[in-house]
């Protein structure tokens, strides 16, 4: 207990300054403003691999280390859909994903968000051509946000996040 | 020794050194498996080319005392009927015959013909009866950021009695993909058949590519694979370990670890451009070079990094809960491990001391002398104890690699090589044995690329695992497991 006291104590404060939206990642309209303040700034995402290699997934995962602070931007991973206002997708739809991919989107309450991320979930990248695969996730379900990269760093992914949250 | 006569008539292939191969008829396929399980030997790898109409192969490759062994059956047209299925002698053959079926039509003499990668809805899952019995389904989508698969557990009361995992659903047909590429271009495809083994699968598509070339990588490129390869085995080492302890309540373990390997993303960034190395090993070598300052500053960070992490390996030991939650729990049994053939670091904390970078090493793990990290415990704990001692293992290896860079070219031209040349490459990625079995095909594209995560063979030893154990301990035994979906699913 001690030993783990003295390390917090010694790496103290590391997080860093979330980036600002990007409004270039932004492929559909603007959140409604009333939207947004019944959103408010406490985001619940749920993240969906629909057919990603997993390094998307590295990423997402990294967001969460202490470098990225996603606590202090009010953003929380949430277990189901349901809770959700935000959907994160990586991965290209593969086939047979397609139909949990639909499901989980029809369960996120409105008004939700859908940001699509990596190369393979923009525009299908290196996976979307194998032919089991459906492509980007806009072939599937609509996209608002969609974060390029292979895989995209936590803080593009951050700033596709909160780009989807502008009104 | 009866698989000595194998070993004996089989040709040297080429790519991954220490690997023949060796074609029989259909009474010694089955009697060269034989000879393999008896000697203690595992299979690696089986997979199908070609078509019933068209005529068919069926690879398998085991990993024995002598060296790789890669057998191919040819299976004319016309009786491409069933091949003698393996299962019994490898339990891991299995699904291997039933996602070969579902991608080329070809069936095994398996009984068990439920599709794996095609989806038909529903699956036929084994049924548990018996007073109390009750079955919880979860996934394909689960509730971490972790990739889709199903899982099916039969439970009484929270004991779990069965788990069957459906996998699948990640399935993008690689290996048909692979067929409408260039062969010099595969490589980027390899690299995302499993995100998290980047280099491993991209450097064993590289190492079967420039072996079928008949072309060499300078000393510099394959100095640098490797690092990048001890790179890849430390950041997800790290990320396991901070998992770990938040599965086991832990929460403190998460924040350290994943700023460690946040540290060490960083630095390989600096060094590389890039975070993952997706695309680094490419034919010929690799795509960017070290300059001598970086090549200090990461090993600076890497010592930094290993220094931590032996420092919280001291709190996760005196951790009571922490104790507690990774002792006993998830027991894979040295026998059993042997039996279900376990590959990599799953396989060395259950007894058994596979280890490619010692077995069939390349340049320069020819040079560097890796010792295997082996436990005996099979439990949680162990493979905890695996990922800590490598850890270590990592950093001393590559503090060796960055202080003695070859000087030199990093890339050697390559030509795509004769159709009809094939070649297999084998690296041991962090999360064991990765293959790659390429032929060339005509006007340089690929005529089949098959790769094979070792994650084949490990998802159902979990299933064991978890025998026994209650189903809230299930996150974390999967954890301490962390198999590939994309890997298998192809
Ligand atoms: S964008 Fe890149 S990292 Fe993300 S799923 Fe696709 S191949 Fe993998």
């Amino acid at each position: 207990m001690l030993k783990s006291l003295r390390k917090i104590l010694a790496v103290g404060l590391i997080s860093q300054t979330p980036p600002a939206p990007d409004e270039s990642l932004r492929t559909a309209q603007a959140l409604d403003a009333r939207i947004a303040a019944v959103l408010g700034r406490a985001l619940c995402i749920r993240h969906v691999d629909a057919g990603s290699c997993n390094g998307c997934e590295l990423e997402i995962q990294a967001l969460g280390n202490p470098y990225y602070n996603l606590e202090g931007c009010n953003i929380r991973f949430v277990a189901s859909p349901r809770h959700a206002d935000l959907l994160l997708v990586s991965g290209p739809v593969a086939k047979n994903m397609a139909e949990p991919l639909r499901r989980a989107y029809a369960a996120t309450p409105d008004p939700k968000r859908v940001v699509a991320l990596g190369d393979c979930g923009c525009t299908g990248g290196v996976l979307g051509q194998c032919p089991s695969a459906l492509g980007s996730v806009a072939n599937v379900i609509p996209v608002h946000v969609a974060v390029p990269g292979c895989p995209p760093s936590p803080m593009r992914i951050l700033q596709g996040i909160l780009t989807a949250l502008e009104t | 020794m009866p698989l000595m006569r194998w070993w004996q008539r089989a040709q040297s292939v080429a790519g991954a050194p220490g690997v023949r191969e060796l074609s029989v008829g259909r009474e010694e396929w089955t009697q060269v498996a034989r000879d393999v399980a008896a000697t203690g030997g595992v299979l690696q790898a089986l997979w199908v080319t070609g078509a019933p109409a068209e005529g068919a192969h069926v690879y398998g490759v085991y990993l024995t005392d002598p060296g790789g062994l890669a057998v191919e059956l040819a299976l004319p047209a016309g009786d491409a009927g069933p091949y003698p299925g393996l299962q019994e002698l490898f339990p891991a053959a299995s699904r291997l015959q039933r996602a070969a079926f579902d991608l080329s039509g070809v069936r095994s003499s398996d009984p068990d013909v439920r599709p794996w990668l095609e989806h038909a809805e529903p699956y036929p899952f084994t049924r548990v009866d018996g007073e109390g019995v009750h079955e919880i389904a979860v996934g394909p989508v689960h509730a971490g950021t972790i990739e889709p698969g199903h899982f099916r557990f039969s439970v009484v009361g929270e004991k779990v009695l069965r788990l069957e995992a459906h996998l699948g659903y990640v399935h993008r047909g690689l290996e048909q993909r692979f067929r409408e590429l260039p062969i010099l271009a595969g490589h980027r495809l390899a690299a995302r058949v499993s995100g998290d083994s980047a280099v491993a699968f991209s450097w064993a598509y590289c190492q079967a590519l420039e072996g079928l070339a008949g072309s060499t990588i300078p000393a510099r490129a394959a100095w640098l694979r490797a690092v990048c390869l001890e790179l890849e085995r430390l950041a997800n080492h790290l990320g396991d370990l901070g998992a770990l302890g938040n599965d086991a309540g832990f929460a403190f373990g998460l924040a350290q670890f994943s700023r460690l390997k946040e540290d060490l993303l960083r630095a390989t960034a600096a060094a590389f451009g890039q975070r993952y190395l997706f695309d680094v090993v490419v034919p010929g070598g690799v795509a960017v070079d070290v300059s001598s300052d970086s090549a200090r500053a990461l090993a600076d960070v890497i010592c930094a990094v290993c220094a931590e992490s032996a420092e919280l390996r001291t709190i996760y030991d005196e951790h009571e809960g922490v104790r507690e939650r990774f002792t006993g729990a998830g027991r894979l049994e040295p026998q059993l491990a042997a039996q279900l053939g376990v590959l990599g670091l799953v396989g060395r904390a259950s007894g058994q001391g596979r280890d490619a970078r010692r077995d069939l090493p390349c340049l320069p793990y020819t040079k560097l002398a890796v010792t295997p990290i082996v436990r005996r415990g099979g439990d949680v704990a162990a493979r905890v104890a695996v990922r800590f001692d490598e850890v270590q293992q990592c950093g001393r290896l590559l503090a060796e690699l960055l202080a003695e860079l070859p000087h030199g070219e990093c890339t050697a031209a390559l030509e795509a090589p004769a159709d009809g040349a094939f070649g297999i490459g084998l690296i041991e990625g962090w999360r064991g044995p990765v293959l790659v079995a390429l032929k060339a095909g005509p006007a340089g594209m690929v005529r089949f690329c098959h790769p094979h995560d070792p994650s084949w063979q490990n998802w159902p030893a979990l299933e064991y695992a978890i025998l026994g154990n209650i189903v809230p301990d299930f996150p974390l035994i999967n954890k301490s497991f962390n198999l590939s979906y994309s890997g298998v699913d192809l």
